[in-house]
């Protein structure tokens, strides 16, 4: 058990020495010094509770994916029956209890229309299943049913689509390193470091960003849709500034064009009115779309639908060929740009709830930093002293083990690139509290074995030896609670168990073998034939 | 240099005379403690049932507004907030938590975080925004079931280690001082309606791996006892094992509140809580591993004999040695 060759002892220290080293470039980065250039700086990651910033989870509404797609597949199949040749007409459809419904006019083109709607019905991609079930009953009803495998495959575009969105946008904003994960089936992570304020991201990442221009209807009377009636055909939409008072204004459902086809959009001011101000640019099919629309309807007025509401609702003057067009509305400066970011960065296609958001300022987390580091540095220094006072001798080795594994733990975590959170600094702590209990188990031990009237050596040996299998009993059950909090917890308990796991290793490493050498290499030289224990 | 000596040489406490009454009123304190946590149930935080907290520093104002604000929150319709000062007085927390029967709105959390924010930032210009946690009804549910399942396994799969390397009737004390220490911890969190949040469940889980600490080395002593000492009666056995690593218990314990304490006292207001929790733990893990783990031993009948069939040839050797010498 004493027996240390110089090659072991070599090479005890070369692992020592290399971690706690890495240690350093963390170190003279919390103390404010320069860290010399040339030299390689593996830093530990400061969570964000203790660098300050935003973690954000974002939940898409997997029901609306699903409306949506029996939307779709209701105008598809209208569009597709209807150029069928020869012409298959269809009555009553709808989009109820999750399916589309309807009849066929002539039970004669039943299979007709079947052969049509295959089409529509791809496969669902790689899993060989469909995305749609069809059936008929009664003879001429059709029933198209989503098939789960279909829906799923949806919702997982959506969310690839919507990743891709958050991305672009908050790159738009200008932060540094956010961290943009999927999770699960219908969420994304988002993480944005060294942020002031979190509510303008917020906005821009809850604003789905979708544009529509549709005809108003003026034949329908405002006595009728304040009742609530609303003329076939139509929808109701209420104005997004309510302040107004404006009531909703009925438009033409179908007719209308989509603002989903544009190549810029930019914050500006009205010239005369010097009132905020959208301006976008279509690309070149939407731009021929939205001059057909303006050159066919010149006269009437339009709205301008931003995600369900209306934002203005102009009278068209001339036809706009140019593919450009203006959009007003009651921004400020600061709506308008983050609205012509989220044109810019395409509407998001599934709306996103923020459903947890842990956002700390960076005073909180400067201050976080400091006590932790006060706590740290005088919870250690008071353990050195009582560890001195109870061990004497054995209580400098104890310390130097406390020493070197604080640096160590730091070392590691800046090797492998883990991230300090706040519960980690506790972790921290009071690891440097529980690593003192593999000395003082194997102080008293050879104390103990030194009252049996055991000779100094033979005392010592036996007390490493002894004390060894419950420090490594002990010290799995703690693995084992570590291991369960980084799989079940979330962050910052993840950052907490972490620096637990990487603290049990160092500490058995420094507390039972680079001490044991010590004593070693002590008991060789000096001789002694008592211990003061 | 005159060594601190805690704890005298060969200390012979008879921890185990007190073993019944102790049982009993572990029994009666585990007892009140679940009807507590059923009756008066706990201080669920943010994390757990859903809601925002938002903490504000007034950088211009000595002592935070706290009357006012509860009004100025209050009259937004969610209901009467939590205000809480941290740290120093111009510091404060305002909870929030979901008002009953929520839960299907995803997005209510986050405006109830946003207005809350709003409406303090309106009233004092002052007012700086240092922290904002906002969780919706499904994601609590989510953390308190991971949460839960996180304690519930740790338990059971220390236990199950203990129980192979020791033997049954270890696992079992394992497992029943575990479950004490847990139950009487959450007792105390429904007396005093302290915050039970996510960083509590972390504590706990420490708390566990501590305490375990203390029964394994315990345990560790009695097993070697059972080899050494055939003939001695367990109850004897034991307290020599309770007795011959008291000074260990004392030393590590002392060392764990040392830094403990300087947490506490001077490290960060944030997680005061989460440092109580483990705090209050280490004082209940040590007086069960004594109290609660060891005594079972006799009732689960342990014997010397528990471990022959599985003493290996390399431990043969040295239990002759030991003998011998």
């Amino acid at each position: 058990m004493l027996d240390f060759p110089r090659w072991k002892q070599a090479w005890l220290w070369f692992v020592t020495l290399a971690c706690a080293l890495a240690a350093l470039p963390s170190i003279f980065s919390v103390a404010g010094l320069a860290w010399p250039a040339a030299l390689p700086d593996p830093k530990v990651n400061l969570g964000l509770d203790l660098a300050g910033g935003s973690h954000i989870l974002l939940e898409a509404n997997a029901d609306q994916v699903r409306r949506q797609r029996l939307e779709t597949m209701e105008e598809d199949v209208r569009n597709r029956l209807r150029q069928a040749e020869p012409q298959i007409r269809i009555g009553d459809i709808s989009t109820k209890d999750g399916s589309v419904t309807f009849m066929v006019a002539d039970p004669a083109q039943v299979d007709a229309a079947r052969e049509q709607l295959q089409t529509l019905t791809s496969g669902a991609q790689l899993t060989g299943q469909r995305d749609w079930d069809l059936q008929v009953l009664d003879g001429n009803r059709v029933v198209m049913t989503p098939t789960e495998a279909g829906v799923r495959q949806a919702i997982n575009q959506a969310m690839d689509t919507a990743t891709e969105v958050v991305r672009k946008r908050i790159d738009a904003l200008g932060t540094r390193e956010p961290t943009i994960i999927r999770q699960g089936a219908d969420r994304i992570v988002v993480q944005v470091p060294g942020l002031k304020d979190p509510t303008a991201l917020k906005n821009l990442l809850g604003q789905t960003a979708k544009l529509e221009f549709k005809l108003v209807d003026q034949a329908a009377l405002p006595s009728e849709l304040a009742q609530g009636i609303v003329p076939p055909g139509d929808e109701l939409v209420p104005y997004a500034d309510a302040t107004k008072g404006t009531a909703p204004i009925a438009v033409k459902r179908l007719g209308g064009i989509k603002g989903d086809s544009l190549t810029n959009a930019q914050a500006s001011n009205d010239d005369r009115t010097n009132a905020a101000v959208v301006n976008i640019t279509f690309d070149q099919q939407g731009g021929a779309k939205f001059a057909r629309l303006t050159t066919e309807n010149v006269g009437k007025p339009f709205a301008i639908i931003l995600d369900g509401k209306v934002l203005s609702a102009p009278v068209i003057e001339e036809p706009i060929l140019g593919g450009t067009a203006r959009i007003s509305g009651s921004f400020n400066t600061e709506s308008a740009n983050q609205l012509a970011i989220a044109l810019r960065s395409g509407a998001l296609p599934v709306d996103l709830k923020v459903v947890e958001e842990r956002s700390v300022g960076p005073d909180l987390g400067a201050d976080s930093i400091r006590k932790g580091m006060i706590a740290l540095g005088v919870g250690t220094l008071a353990l050195m002293v009582f560890m001195l006072m109870t061990y004497g001798h054995f209580g400098i080795y104890t310390n130097a083990a406390l020493i070197l594994n604080t640096l160590m733990i730091l070392g590691i975590m800046a090797m492998v690139n883990t991230t300090l959170t706040l519960p980690g600094i506790a972790g921290f702590v009071l690891t440097i509290g529980a690593a003192v209990d593999a000395n003082v188990l194997i102080n008293e031990r050879i104390r103990e074995e030194r009252a049996r009237g055991r000779r100094v050596v033979q005392a010592v040996e036996m007390g490493y030896k002894e004390a060894s299998r419950a420090i490594f009993d002990a010290n799995i059950t703690n693995v084992i609670a570590a291991a369960l909090m980084f799989f079940f917890g979330s962050g910052p308990v993840k950052g907490f168990a972490v620096v637990l796991a990487i603290g049990i290793a160092t500490s058995v490493f420094t507390a039972v073998t680079l001490t044991r050498m010590w004593v070693a290499n002590w008991l060789r030289k000096a001789r002694p034939t008592d211990l003061a224990l | 240099m005159k060594l601190l000596k805690l704890v005298p040489d060969n200390t012979d406490i008879k921890f185990l005379r007190w073993r019944v009454p102790f049982y009993i009123i572990s029994l009666v304190l585990m007892a009140t403690s679940l009807t507590l946590v059923l009756t008066r149930g706990l201080n669920l935080g943010v994390d757990f049932v859903g809601g925002q907290m938002i903490r504000v520093t007034f950088v211009q104002t000595p002592a935070a507004p706290v009357a006012e604000l509860r009004e100025t929150v209050g009259k937004l319709g969610y209901g009467e907030p939590i205000i809480q000062q941290f740290g120093k007085p111009n510091e404060i927390s305002i909870r929030m938590k979901l008002p009953e029967g929520s839960d299907h709105d995803a997005g209510l959390a986050d405006q109830m975080a946003r207005k809350i924010t709003a409406a303090v930032k309106a009233g004092h210009p002052d007012a700086r925004i240092d922290g904002v946690d906002s969780v919706s009804g499904k994601v609590s549910g989510e953390l308190f079931k991971t949460g839960m399942i996180a304690l519930g396994l740790a338990m059971v799969a220390i236990s199950i280690y203990i129980w192979i390397r020791f033997e049954w009737q270890f696992g079992v004390g394992a497992l029943f001082s575990l479950v004490h220490d847990v139950t009487l911890t959450l007792g105390l969190f429904a007396l005093t309606q302290l915050e039970f949040d996510l960083n509590i469940v972390a504590a706990l889980l420490t708390l566990i791996g501590y305490s375990l600490n203390d029964t394994i080395v315990v345990y560790d002593r009695i097993r070697e006892n059972l080899k050494k000492y055939r003939r001695m009666p367990l109850p004897e056995l034991l307290d020599l094992s309770v007795n011959e690593t008291l000074s260990r218990t004392i030393v590590t314990s002392l060392s764990v509140l040392i830094t403990l304490l300087a947490l506490l006292l001077l490290g960060p207001d944030v997680i005061f809580g989460f440092t109580a929790a483990i705090t209050l733990g280490i004082f209940v893990g040590t007086y069960s591993s004594i109290y609660m783990a060891a005594p079972i031993l006799i009732w689960l009948k342990v014997t010397s004999a528990s471990f022959v069939p599985t003493e290996s040839a390399v431990e043969r050797q040295e239990r002759m040695a030991r003998e011998r010498s």
